[in-house]
């Protein structure tokens, strides 16, 4: 039990009473910007990223685990209360977390969406001590074309399996990956797409692409279609379960982090997928069926489970390969590469220390989001209320003041500007976000080991295909490229061709929310 | 609107997307002619060189351009994006965008000469006002308050990048 001793050496380094209280100072204002409408957890934490810039590397990681933790919880928050959730993985929390607010049970709502998160965030991250090493001791071995072809797995999967529209998807990796381009190369120091500027020659900043996609975008995505009338916010009491809640909860709680975890730490696309199955699951195992619908607590207390575990579970790829599957996943790479750390499997063997300590604090955050939402949840509801002129005029302040900071150079202001209108074009036409982050960050990599497998091979394009692990991400890619094909002869044969609006051959537009398409890949 | 055009009869093209496609085949391009001007820079110690990857990558934004353009003319549709504050339905108001952005830029002209406490209390106050706040004081306040706190904490208490441009000297 190696790994048990180095996380309980990992808890003596951060349970110190500065860093306790800079772990609550995270939970704090990650949930309270987490709360805040139209604030994902992604762009919590990206908004945030600043606040960690002048600490000690370590006390910037437990700030960031608490932030991370508590914009989760905040994301979960505001979709409860007014049922027009921000991003993809808290849908499936609002369809009855909503409809129990309305009918005046908001505060058990809130309660077994804090309970659960605790419960799928401890387990979550326990299994994250136990999982975590043994992927790194895996990954240790492999070379540069075994890693090549697991970025590409991880390329392919947020393009074509997130979202509704796999062209899309790809247009919007491609555009993350021509950014990443932008700047010097790192081999020949030859400039790309610098245009002779000498601010592009350092790399777009990944925390400025970030910042730029997100925060500035939203803003100026709200501005093109603000809702004149607020929306209505339900007033909360303070949260608690009754004996028969609690009986109702726990079970879907634990099937939840199952669903959960595991598709958190593959690259086929966060939360989205688990915490709908877990819906299904619980409507299914019901004992209340005929409450689906008008607010059903399993509704709740699995889907929140799932989407807690599943954040946990982006932990393992994060960690032990440098591979993120969400956005929020994405920008913890972005923070890290910032601190100076390199994401990968070396990075457990060259500084355990920091692995172990942040674990430490994803375990103490998870505690400190449990201690404050419950007593807190009505003064987080408050903030609902903020009028929206002041919102986006912030959001537009704290991401300049971030971008800003990130080099001291307005010139990076106008870059993120540009981004804004980017984020708005995708939000406009439909491309998903998280395939442009992953590709601006995941691209570089991709390029260097590219490169250093060719070096190996001589130049020799079968170096590429080196070993098992490179063949059955190929196999993995040539399976998810084709599926869809397969799908549609099936359908055909089967003679239902429902597909009348369908767009080619490598696209299926699907209703408002993309739910409709999730069952067929469960 | 996506849900206008998945549930009804008729197609309901979104022909603007067609402009983003030619976005998309110009990032290409420009990725390809980027990589053309630059040396053939290959050894044998990087026998591919700094120009593969912008050629691959420009390639592969052109032919994903081309299958975006055939979906959009097959009648594919993108989602538009709904969230806590969108009201969709109505066309985009322009005239707010334009002001937002103004007050951005302003931000970025003004941040160094004049130093992150003026110039981001005005980005709050005149990006608040773009987006129909119309007590002005109390915007220009709130802009204020949020730029001196931000200043002692972050660049004097914690040593962040943040210019105190013509205030040098008074913060």
């Amino acid at each position: 039990m190696d790994n048990i001793s180095a996380l309980l050496g990992g808890f003596a380094d951060v349970i110190t009473p500065m860093n306790l209280l800079i772990a609550l100072l995270g939970v704090i204002v990650g949930t309270a910007v987490g709360v805040l409408p139209g604030i994902g957890p992604a762009m919590t934490v990206a908004l945030l990223l600043p606040l960690t810039y002048g600490l000690p590397v370590e006390q910037s990681l437990i700030l960031f685990g608490g932030i991370f933790y508590g914009g989760m919880y905040g994301g979960s928050t505001t979709s409860i209360l007014l049922n027009t959730p921000g991003e993809s993985s808290s849908v499936v929390t609002a369809l009855e977390g909503n409809k129990m607010a309305k009918t005046g049970r908001a505060a058990q709502a809130l309660a077994t969406s804090a309970i659960g998160s605790f419960v799928a965030g401890t387990i979550g991250t326990m299994l994250i001590v136990l999982v975590m090493p043994q992927v790194v001791d895996f990954a240790i071995t492999l070379g540069s074309p075994e890693f090549l072809a697991i970025i590409l797995v991880a390329f392919v999967g947020t393009a074509a399996i997130l979202g509704s529209s796999r062209v899309r998807g790809f247009a919007a990796l491609l555009m993350g990956i021509a950014l990443g381009l932008v700047g010097t190369d790192f081999v020949t120091g030859q400039q790309r797409l610098t245009f002779g500027s000498p601010f592009l020659a350092d790399n777009i900043d990944v925390v400025v692409i970030a910042v730029g996609i997100f925060a500035v975008g939203e803003a100026l995505w709200v501005a093109a279609h603000l809702r004149r009338r607020a929306a209505t916010v339900i007033p909360v009491g303070r949260p608690w379960l009754s004996r028969a809640d609690w009986g109702r909860s726990w079970k879907p709680w634990l099937r939840g982090t199952a669903l959960g975890f595991p598709f958190g730490a593959i690259p086929a696309g966060g939360a989205e997928i688990p915490t709908f199955m877990s819906y299904l699951a619980e409507r299914r195992l019901s004992k209340h069926p005929e409450e689906f619908g008008k607010g059903a607590i399993e509704g709740v207390a699995g889907p929140e489970a799932a989407n807690n575990a599943s954040a946990a579970g982006t932990m393992v790829p994060l960690l032990a390969l440098g591979l993120p599957t969400n956005a929020t996943a994405a920008i913890i790479i972005a923070a890290f590469m910032s601190y100076g750390i390199e994401p990968g499997p070396l990075l457990l063997t060259k500084q355990p220390d920091l692995v172990w300590m942040l674990v430490a604090s994803l375990f103490i955050g998870n505690f400190f989001l449990l201690v404050l939402n419950l007593p807190l949840a009505p003064t987080w509801a408050k903030l609902l209320r903020i009028p929206r002129p002041y919102l986006y005029a912030g959001i537009l302040f704290f991401a300049s003041m971030g971008a800003y900071a990130v080099q001291g150079q307005p010139f990076d202001l106008y870059v993120l500007l540009a981004l804004g209108f980017v984020g708005f074009a995708m939000r406009r036409f439909g491309p998903p976000v998280l395939p442009l982050i992953v590709g601006a960050i995941l691209g570089p990599l991709f390029e260097r080991h590219l490169r250093r497998s060719l070096q190996q091979s001589g130049g020799d394009i079968s170096g590429l295909v080196g070993g098992p692990v490179a063949l059955v991400c190929y196999f993995i890619i040539l399976g998810v490229l084709v599926w869809p094909l397969v799908a549609r002869l099936r359908r055909g044969a089967r003679g239902d061709d429902d597909d009348a609006d369908d767009g080619g051959d490598d696209d299926t537009p699907s209703g408002p929310v993309s739910t409709s398409t999730i069952p067929n890949w469960g | 609107m996506s849900t206008e055009a998945t549930t009804a009869p008729t197609r309901v093209r979104d022909r603007a997307q067609y402009g983003l496609c030619a976005a998309l085949a110009l990032v290409g391009l420009v990725v390809i002619w980027d990589a053309t001007r630059i040396g053939a820079a290959t050894s044998s110690n990087d026998p591919v060189g700094p120009r593969a990857m912008p050629f691959i990558i420009g390639a592969a934004l052109l032919v994903v351009s081309a299958l975006y353009a055939l979906d959009v003319y097959r009648g594919g549709v993108g989602e538009q994006e709904a969230g806590e504050d969108v009201e969709l339905g109505h066309p985009a108001d322009w005239k707010t965008v334009g002001l937002l952005a103004g007050a951005f830029l302003l931000n970025a002209v003004l941040m160094e000469p004049l130093g992150w406490v003026i110039s981001g209390a005005l980005l709050f106050a005149a990006a608040a006002f773009a987006l129909g706040n119309r007590h002005h004081v109390r915007g220009l306040a709130i802009g204020l308050a949020l730029s001196l706190i931000t200043f002692y904490a972050f660049a004097i208490g914690l040593d962040v990048n943040l210019p105190a441009g013509i205030l040098q000297g008074i913060l």
